[in-house]
């Protein structure tokens, strides 16, 4: 399919207007779109169209109001004003139904996937076949395999695992032949690639060119400048609400994509002078960590991480690095192996010893299950860990006085956008969640930092500044220990690299000694 | 989650063959005699099990259609009362009319009831936003009030509905009077349990309805009108709900007292957890709880002197809370029971 045809089918009205006359018809079509918020102004009059067969890539700050404005795209939220129009016909969009008919799909941001369902039932959740009435798990299952074989080998996937067993990579790959399933001509990806490793970035990056080459329209929304210029036709940027400008991969550099985000030139390399390693602060001895299922994750670990410096955990997904970090925080239990803290044996030690009397600050992974609470606001959010002890709490009672000064405070240095520290910390943008936890999480004069993805979903200048705070950190003589499966946040931080792949790790060694291309065999389970 | 199904499942067949196998055996073995024996498997306290058993089943399954959808329902009480008041007036109203229709009339008002309490409280938690468990808590008090205001204790239904002996499975030995000789809200009590099992695994219906209870967000942005679902839903298990209550006036007692569902309302919610949010779950927990009752009676009734009366009453209320609790973190509730879902307030 070309975009030709694909515009008739559609049944695009025929413009007439002189310098379109050649050029394909929006196949989407954003007028005039304006969002409040309770206090805010998400998204501001904003125009924008899509051509059959382009990848849009959308940039813009944590809280510009991309991931807003496409969920009115998708029909989750009704605009305050303004009108969408699909193929020429206005959208009544009153619900996700209606945009899904209209060819629309979106990949949200945090998934949306029912955990405790299969891959099957989740793809075919509001497109089920039946017969007589009965499910046809079947004939699904055939049409899933073969819009999945069409793409050779890309979108693999198992129609029979549940959604919970599946690392983050295969849940998205799940996301897209969803999308894919209900004939998506329009596919929204809101932040796909902030859990992806940059091998499975890649595969994304084929699968999507391939899709466009189709003459499916795709908006891609990142905060990874590289990626935009690798795989996007046009991009458009969004800044506070409003697009500001447009530009095409060919004629803009990362730093003036940056320039135009924020307003200001970001520096995108961190300045790190040789930091000066102490004695040991983490050892982790032959350490055995077992999955929920009883498969072994981590394979007899050995490391350690001193005191004024950063250890990088590299690797693929499902490598055993969130069961490994679980029970260094004491969220999961060890199996065999021990581990010190500081000299002391916390190997059994609960999360609330290790976080507060151990002094252990935790970024964790998923912020939703382990990072936060939806419904508490900014400021509660903040003393999540610190709230029953002085100076938040006197005679067993808050000092809301205190909580609050505490958040304005980390909200003006880690740049929390909130429109007042009392709001559900739900409403708040991803990106400006994650730099929440990141806040509470680095606080000074702790002995030990476990970050494990900090910046996902963050954007280039947030990025830049926690970077800073955590070489900061290292430098005042915190031991951290980072794990990411962004190689250039491990290569621009560690001062040693490791590679855990299959449980074990291997490949320890100085960040010199290690690049880009031995990482990637590495991860791929090949020793150099 | 599947694990846990089977296994509630598992209970529930293991524990009706169990039971068929004693009334075997006081049927044929030797020592049929013995009375303990008879006391626990006899045809009398295995008939009195599965009648205590089927307004909780009915029950339970109302309350599974609106919890497996999201809603919390702790007003099973109250739409039971609800379904048997209008059961009673309806019947009452129509004493002069030939019995037939006159009970027919009975079933329509106590399931009409029972779907109208059901779209209550969906209107109560989805349109006007209350708290679940208050809507459940004011289902129960309207009901109380209105049956205790218009009640008159002078007035009496006449008759109530028989068996219906099935065709040939009926003159089996002691499956037939056991399970095929029943009045008909029986049968549809245990055939509900298989449509809606099956339904809930092997339709569009029931997938929908799996999905909007564990993650609606995820179910509207796949295109499934959720709230219209969880409407239907609630509907509905307040209809099935109603019937319980239903049943005691038009099959188990033919009268209508104040009062007179008697928790039971609760303890189809007990079944509901018990059973897993699954329906043959649910039959499992309320043939038990059913069985607890009737030894309690037969024990009460054999004045068994061995056991102070006061212990022998406790027999029901004991198996529900050991039941209960002792499953406590091995099921698992609908993942998000008891949260409304909004489309705007999360991120
Ligand atoms: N449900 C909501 N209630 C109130 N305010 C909201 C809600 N959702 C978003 N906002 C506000 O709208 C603004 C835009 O948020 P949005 O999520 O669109 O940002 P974003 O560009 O996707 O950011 P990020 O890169 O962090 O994902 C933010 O100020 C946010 O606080
Ligand atoms: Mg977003």
């Amino acid at each position: 399919m070309n975009a030709a045809p694909l515009a008739e089918q559609i049944g695009l009205r025929h413009q007439s207007a002189g310098n379109r006359r050649n050029m394909p018809y929006p196949v989407l079509e954003v007028r005039g779109v304006t969002k409040h918020f309770p206090g805010v102004v998400a998204n501001r009059n904003i125009d924008l169209d899509l051509f059959p067969g382009e990848i849009l890539a959308v940039l813009g700050e944590n809280g510009a109001g991309k991931s807003t404005l496409m969920n009115i795209i998708c029909g989750l939220h009704p605009p305050t004003s303004g009108s969408i129009r699909v193929g020429g016909r206005r959208l009544e969009c009153r619900s996700p139904r209606d945009a899904i008919a209209a060819g629309i799909a979106m990949v949200h941001q945090h998934f949306q996937l029912v955990s405790s369902m299969t891959v099957l039932e989740n793809i075919v959740l509001g497109a089920e076949t039946t017969r007589r009435g009965i499910l046809d798990p079947a004939t699904d299952e055939r049409g899933v395999d073969e819009l999945c074989r069409r793409f050779g080998g890309q979108l693999d996937i198992n129609p029979q695992a549940v959604i919970d067993d599946l690392p983050m990579a295969m849940r998205l790959r799940v996301e897209i032949v969803k999308a894919l399933y209900r004939g998506a001509r329009i596919l929204i990806l809101d932040e796909p690639t902030a859990v992806l490793t940059p091998q499975e970035t890649g595969s994304l990056f084929q699968l999507l060119r391939g899709l466009r080459n189709q003459g499916t329209a795709i908006i891609f929304i990142t905060h990874k400048l590289r990626e935009v210029l690798d795989v996007a036709d046009r991009i458009a940027v969004l800044r506070q609400g409003e697009v500001v400008g447009h530009t095409r991969p060919g004629a803009t550099t990362e730093q003036a994509m940056a320039t135009m985000m924020v307003g200001r030139a970001p520096s995108l390399t961190v300045p790190k002078v040789p930091g000066v390693p102490g004695p040991p602060m983490l050892q982790v001895d032959n350490l055995t960590v077992h999955r929920n299922d009883g498969t072994t994750a981590v394979d007899r670990i050995s490391f350690e991480v001193h005191q004024g410096e950063i250890l990088g955990l590299a690797g693929g997904q499902d490598n055993g690095q969130t069961e490994l970090i679980g029970a260094l925080t004491g969220l999961r239990p060890v199996s065999s192996g021990t581990v010190r803290l500081n000299g002391h044996d916390t190997t059994h030690a609960s999360a609330r010893r290790i976080g507060r009397e151990g002094g252990t600050g935790h970024i964790p992974e998923d912020r939703h299950t382990h990072g936060m609470v939806e419904g508490f606001s900014v400021a509660q959010n903040l003393v999540l860990n610190l709230c029953n002890r002085p100076p938040f709490t006197r005679w067993g009672l808050l000092r809301l006085e205190a909580i609050r000064a505490h958040a304005r405070r980390k909200a003006a240095a880690f740049d929390i956008r909130a429109t007042s520290l009392e709001q559900p910390l739900g409403s708040l943008s991803a990106g400006n969640q994650q730099k929440l936890v990141v806040a509470r999480e680095m606080r000074d004069g702790l002995p030990l930092l476990i970050a494990s993805q900090p910046t996902r979903g963050v954007d280039v200048g947030s990025v830049e500044f926690i970077h800073h705070q955590i070489v900061q950190q290292r430098n005042a003589g915190q031991a951290v220990l980072l794990a990411s499966y962004d190689l250039d946040e491990i290569l621009a931080l560690a001062d040693r690299i490791a590679v855990m792949f299959k449980g074990r790790l291997i490949g320890l060694s100085p960040a010199a000694q290690v690049d880009r291309n031995r990482l990637g065999l590495l991860m791929a389970g090949i020793p150099a | 989650m599947a694990v846990v199904t089977q296994s509630t499942a598992r209970f529930a067949a293991g524990l009706s063959l169990l039971l068929l196998a004693g009334a075997f055996l006081v049927e044929y073995a030797p020592f049929a005699d013995i009375q303990p024996i008879r006391m626990l498997f006899g045809e009398n306290v295995l008939n009195f099990a599965l009648r205590a058993a089927v307004p909780l089943i009915l029950g339970a399954l109302g309350g599974i259609l609106c919890e497996r959808s999201g809603i919390v329902n702790i007003g099973i009480e109250g739409m039971m009362l609800a379904g048997a008041f209008a059961a009673f007036v309806a019947k009452n109203a129509t004493n002069h009319w030939a019995l037939g229709p006159s009970l027919l009339l009975g079933t329509c008002a106590t399931l009409l009831t029972g779907a109208a309490m059901g779209l209550l409280h969906a209107l109560f938690c989805l349109r006007f936003g209350m708290d679940q468990i208050i809507s459940g808590a004011s289902l129960i008090l309207l009901s109380m009030g209105i049956s205790a205001t218009f009640f008159d204790e002078n007035t009496v239904a006449v008759g109530k509905l028989a068996p219906w002996p099935v065709p040939l499975l009926s003159a089996w030995p002691v499956i037939g009077p056991l399970l095929f000789h029943k009045p008909p809200i029986t049968y549809v009590a245990l055939l509900a349990v298989a449509v809606v099992g099956f339904a809930l695994a092997h339709t569009r219906w029931g997938l929908r309805t799996r999905a909007i209870g564990e993650h609606p967000r995820a179910a509207d942005t796949a295109g499934v009108a959720v709230l219209r679902l969880q409407y239907l839903n609630t509907t509905l298990g307040g209809a099935l709900a109603g019937l319980g209550g239903g049943y005691l006036v038009l099959e188990a007692v033919g009268q209508f007292q104040e009062g007179m569902i008697a928790g039971r309302g609760f303890i189809a919610l007990a079944a509901v957890i018990f059973g897993n949010w699954h329906p043959v779950g649910a039959l499992g927990a309320s043939l038990l709880f059913g069985y607890a009752q009737a030894v309690h009676n037969e024990l009460l009734l054999a004045q068994a002197p061995f056991l102070p009366r006061h212990f022998v009453s406790m027999i029901p209320y004991v198996v529900t809370v050991i039941a209960v609790a002792g499953l406590a973190g091995r099921v698992r509730a609908p993942g998000s029971l008891g949260q409304p879902y909004l489309r705007e307030t999360e991120a």
